[in-house]
């Protein structure tokens, strides 16, 4: 399948015990698979099937949970390939979403002081994973990679791993994906809020813990906030849902400083605005789509 | 009245029947990993199926009760003492004020329950009063218990009015901690994707659990296992175990790069990059989680039908214990 038709081929069914159904739509990341993902769960969810407990939308597959005590498995399956049919004929492949500027601190001191414990093992033990990143993808900086990564949008793919972790994938041709294979054995400690990359994907760790993306700097306010103290956690402790659309926007030491104490007054809030995600035009014409985007962000 | 904490236990976390609905957002859905020994110490406390209870690990807590309470263990075979003399498990046991309850080493399996009359009543989060640890999220302040913590009990249900009756569990009703296990799995998912004799191998080799087992998952040691080469997929990662970050199965089994299979439990990582190759069937997860490291442990393949066969016996031994 090549990133410039929307996937209309059909998904691979399969079960995962008695209580899972596994849809893959498509073996390779793309946008139009990630797409469908996403709008057949918009759809799922929309149709209430009692005994349906979690619509799980990812990269390029769909997990349904579900209770076959009251919706048996042939009935389930039958009304997902429904649901996948209604979306691979619908005329306008669109999806009601929003897109959200991330402040970030790009080659910041802390992921900076957790790569360099864990260089032993690491592709480039003499460099950053910022040197190893751009020097993967041919280009000439750091700061050139640092560019790439922020300039354009990204699409949350999915929201998973742990509680609340976006995985991202930038809304460009394949051929300017930016591509970094992953740690070759996973770190045991990431600080919260890191901004990491993985194969095609970029993701934002909501908790310490393990990991194995590459770390290339630190996002400024938090994603998952359990005590829901901030704004935009009053509703649900996690911020991001599959299909938002994601600005990475550069900040320095002093602005990053800033954020923080806004967080710790409770006053902080990301800049946001409603957008409906179009599919064809996303894949027909990525740049001039993607600063339409950003008219919405900032309000133009 | 409260339960004080003196003495917390390896790993001693409040649970009740989980959390689902929020796998979309990577919060697992949780709840006691043996789900059968929880719900039999719910009914010998006379409480419902709901309530929340402590699920110890390994090693358990040394407790006091701040006024009258009845509690009730369940779960692997371990020494229950009150004021250090032996009490039964599988039993109500009624307690004064201030009497002290404490555990013995295990003798088998990996966690008991502890029920108290009321339930373990810190607040409900998402719907569920369960600890989800790296969440940090329900449960007493989102962690595994402390010395020095204060566990609120709610108020006990009247005995004939939902509470349970029962105040004996017998042994033929016990499930067994035993040495080797013989697991259900449905295979699927990403099974194409091993070689023939692989998917062999995973289905009729006998694997050891390692001790590299918690609420996420357990890693078994045994043979390799091959993954068919290929060309992988944009966005896949370099290995044939690899795939497109995707949604996992609660139950389900990968097996990076070929080797030590790990099938993910009730606190499962929602997705990641590893393809899954077989799913353990609903009703066999508390024979993982009552599995102790060193378990001979054999995956055998059963039929969606089965699965299901397997799933209503599983009920009918679930309400015999309120019969």
């Amino acid at each position: 399948m090549t990133d410039t038709a929307v996937q209309r081929t059909d998904a691979r069914y399969s079960w995962g015990g008695d209580e899972f159904l596994f849809v893959e739509i498509a073996e390779a990341m793309s946008l139009a698979a990630n797409y469908k993902a996403n709008a057949m769960a918009a759809l799922l969810t929309a149709r209430s099937l009692p005994g349906v407990t979690d619509i799980c939308p990812a990269n390029a597959s769909l997990l349904i949970r579900f209770n076959p005590d009251i919706l048996p498995p042939d009935r389930l399956e039958a009304e997902v390939r429904g649901v996948e049919d209604e979306v691979a004929h619908a005329s306008h492949q669109t999806l009601d979403t929003r897109i959200i500027e991330v402040p970030v601190w790009y080659d910041d001191p802390y992921t900076r002081e957790t790569g360099a414990r864990f260089r032993k093992g690491h592709q480039k033990p003499e460099g950053t994973d910022l040197d190893f990143a751009a020097e993967e993808n041919g280009l000439d900086s750091p700061a050139e990679f640092i560019r790439r990564h922020h300039e354009s949008p990204w699409l949350v793919s999915m929201v998973g791993f742990v509680a609340g972790l976006p995985f991202m994938f930038q809304i460009v041709p394949q051929k300017d994906q930016l591509e970094v294979p992953k740690y070759l054995s996973p770190r045991t400690d990431t600080p919260p809020l890191t901004v990491g990359h993985g194969g095609c994907f970029a993701c934002i760790y909501s908790v310490r813990g393990a990991g194995g993306y590459q770390m290339f700097g630190i996002a400024a306010a938090p994603i998952f906030d359990p005590a829901q103290r901030l704004a935009d956690f009053r509703d649900f402790m996690i911020f991001f849902r599959p299909g938002d659309i994601v600005k990475f926007r550069p900040v320095e030491e002093a602005e990053y400083r800033d954020i923080q104490a806004q967080v710790d007054a409770g006053t902080y809030t990301y800049r946001q605005a409603p957008v409906v995600f179009d599919l064809q035009r996303a894949l027909d014409d990525p740049t001039a789509y993607n600063s339409d985007l950003l008219e919405r962000l900032h309000g133009n | 009245m409260a339960i004080n904490i003196l003495e917390p236990g390896l790993a001693t976390t409040v649970q009740d029947q989980g959390r689902p609905g929020y796998y979309n957002v990577g919060i697992p859905q949780g709840g006691a990993m043996d789900s059968l020994s929880a719900e039999m110490a719910n009914a010998l406390a006379g409480n419902t199926a709901a309530e929340a209870v402590l699920e110890c690990t390994y090693l358990g807590p040394k407790f006091t009760t701040d006024a009258e309470a009845v509690i009730a263990v369940a779960g692997a075979p371990v020494d229950v003492k009150v004021n250090g003399e032996p009490r039964p498990q599988w039993s109500r046991l009624e307690l004064a004020a201030g009497d002290e309850v404490s555990f013995g080493m295990l003798r088998g399996g990996t966690r008991y329950y502890i029920a108290v009359r009321g339930g373990i009543d810190v607040p409900v989060v998402l719907g569920s009063r369960s600890t989800y640890t790296l969440g940090a999220v329900g449960g007493f302040e989102g962690r595994a218990l402390k010395a020095g913590d204060v566990l609120p009990v709610g108020t006990a249900l009247d005995i004939g009015t939902g509470g349970a009756e029962r105040t004996e569990l017998e042994e033929a009703l016990r499930p067994s901690f035993d040495k080797e296990v013989t697991v259900r799995v449905l295979p699927g998912l990403y099974d194409h994707r091993l070689t023939e004799e692989g998917l062999n191998t995973l289905l009729s080799a006998t694997w050891t659990l390692t001790p590299v087992a918690d609420r996420t998952g357990l890693r078994y040691s045994g043979p390799d296992i091959a993954w068919k080469p290929r060309a992988q997929p944009f966005g896949a990662g370099s290995d044939p175990s690899n795939i497109v970050d995707a949604g996992y199965a609660v139950g389900s089994i990968q097996i990076p790069g070929g080797k030590e299979p790990i099938v993910l439990h009730r606190d499962a990582v929602s997705g990641g990059g590893y393809a899954m190759v077989a799913t353990v069937i609903s009703t066999d997860m508390d024979l993982l989680a009552r599995s102790a490291p060193g378990t001979k442990t054999s995956f055998r393949a059963v039929t969606l039908e089965e699965a299901l066969a397997a799933r209503a016996e599983g009920r009918k031994v679930r309400s015999s214990i309120w019969g």
